[in-house]
């Protein structure tokens, strides 16, 4: 998969009229970028422009050739979305059921609906809580939950808007490890910074800028002084 | 939140019945439970009742779960009509109410949701004539049920804050951040449906 940004800005329409991205270029092609940068900064509005949650106000992102701005549901079809409270993210009731939301379209018969649901449930050791309310999970467990149920229409890259965030140290190891294992490319914000130590590439955001963009150990270098010098 | 009326797995044969069939008795039942209003037709709809919650293997408690949220409702709708007509006319309106909460209820305790709103979907088919989209009804559906415990956690939670500040008397500092929550766990929901792809 490739992502082109191009002279990407944005602002955030309003009666304040926020710029959140100035002058973003990039292109991304590794299998685990992380992208870090303090609150504000503009990590989030960067990656709800990766599947066209976000038009950019000026330029243009690309998705293997795909323009976000037109063609938003081939888009969205090749990346997935983790947002950072899984709680917003839950639509149906049990574990199972909101797994197998993302199928309702897809075609398959109920039965191999189920039994691919069930498959992948296994996988991130949610099977015993199938029928469960998936309201009544613990932290970690449905921010498993919200990777099954994106994962579920098999995406090419999966993007995470600090999905450790509301976890404790456990949890987001847990999510780190799981993270490692996927077989789709990964773009992962995070303040967990020891989660992006074995990823290819991080990207630094400082004020709707990017500031630098390296290999893990240096990009954190530099994301550090920034943070002591501010 | 099991007492909300959420699915309870099982293999009886109301578990295995089709939800849309189940929706359809639950519509014949309420209207025969208003016409047959008198206390020997409403005896026997409770005695079905409760005969189906045996057979579907629910238990006494998750029976007494579906109709203990409404007991200030059922305490005055029998102390009213006890003094205003008596209390046979009391036991066949409380009787009805109770009857009809129950198999409500029961349908959902039997039916996952997934299981409605293919049935929801499936009976609202013919409106796409007149320019509606069933999934989306269907969808409808299945984010007014999501929104009942995420409500409660959020009630919870400005109550909490509420307390913690010491103006637990204040209704406007309860309604205000609830509201302001609300909407803004409306936006995100919203934004996370687009990401899946629920709009395309």
């Amino acid at each position: 998969m490739k992502i082109d940004v191009v002279d990407v800005g944005h602002v955030y329409p309003g009666p304040s009229s926020r710029r959140v991205l100035d002058g973003v270029n990039v292109a991304l092609t590794e299998r685990r970028i992380g992208i870090i940068g303090a609150n504000g900064s503009g990590k989030s509005t960067f990656l709800r422009l990766l599947n066209g949650l976000i038009v950019p106000s000026e330029g243009r992102v690309e998705v293997d050739g795909l323009d976000t701005a037109k063609k938003a549901r081939e888009v969205r079809k090749k990346v997935g979305f983790c947002f950072t409270d899984p709680d917003s993210q839950i639509i149906m009731p049990t574990v199972a059921e909101d797994v197998g939301f993302g199928l309702r379209k897809s075609g398959l018969p109920k039965d191999e609906q189920r039994a691919k649901v069930m498959a992948l449930l296994e996988h991130f050791g949610l099977a015993g809580h199938a029928d469960h309310p998936a309201h009544l999970l613990s932290g970690g467990q449905k921010q498993l939950l919200a990777m099954a149920s994106v994962l579920i229409t098999e995406p090419t890259l999966l993007v995470m808007d600090e999905p450790t965030t509301l976890l404790d140290l456990r949890n987001a190891a847990m999510i780190g490890r799981v993270v490692a294992e996927l077989e789709p490319a990964v773009v992962l914000a995070t303040h967990h910074l020891y989660l992006l130590e074995s990823f290819d590439r991080v990207l630094v955001f400082e004020g709707g800028h990017l500031v630098a963009d390296d290999a893990p150990g240096p990009a954190i270098a530099t994301y550090r002084r920034l943070m002591e010098a501010a | 939140m099991r007492s909300l009326g959420l699915y309870v797995p099982g293999d009886s044969f109301l578990h295995r019945a089709p939800a849309g069939a189940k929706l359809l008795v639950l519509l014949v039942f309420g209207v025969a439970t208003v016409f047959l209003n008198q206390w020997p037709g409403v005896t026997v709809a409770l005695v079905v009742v409760l005969g189906l919650y045996a057979w579907a293997r629910i238990g006494w408690r998750m029976l007494f779960a579906q109709i203990r949220p409404l007991w200030a409702l059922l305490l005055f709708v029998a102390v009213f009509h006890t003094w205003v007509s008596g209390p046979v006319r009391a036991y066949e309106v409380l009787g009805a109410l109770i009857a009809l909460v129950l198999a409500a209820a029961l349908v959902t305790l039997t039916s996952p949701v997934s299981a409605m709103v293919d049935a929801v979907v499936a009976a609202a088919r013919p409106l796409r004539r007149l320019g509606a989209d069933p999934e989306r009804i269907g969808l409808m559906l299945t984010l007014g049920i999501r929104c009942v415990p995420l409500m409660a956690v959020l009630v919870r939670e400005v109550s909490e804050a509420q307390w913690a500040r010491g103006a637990q008397r204040s209704v406007r500092a309860f309604a205000v951040p609830l509201i302001v929550r609300a909407l803004r766990q409306a936006d995100a929901l919203g934004e996370s449906l687009v990401a899946r792809g629920v709009d395309d």
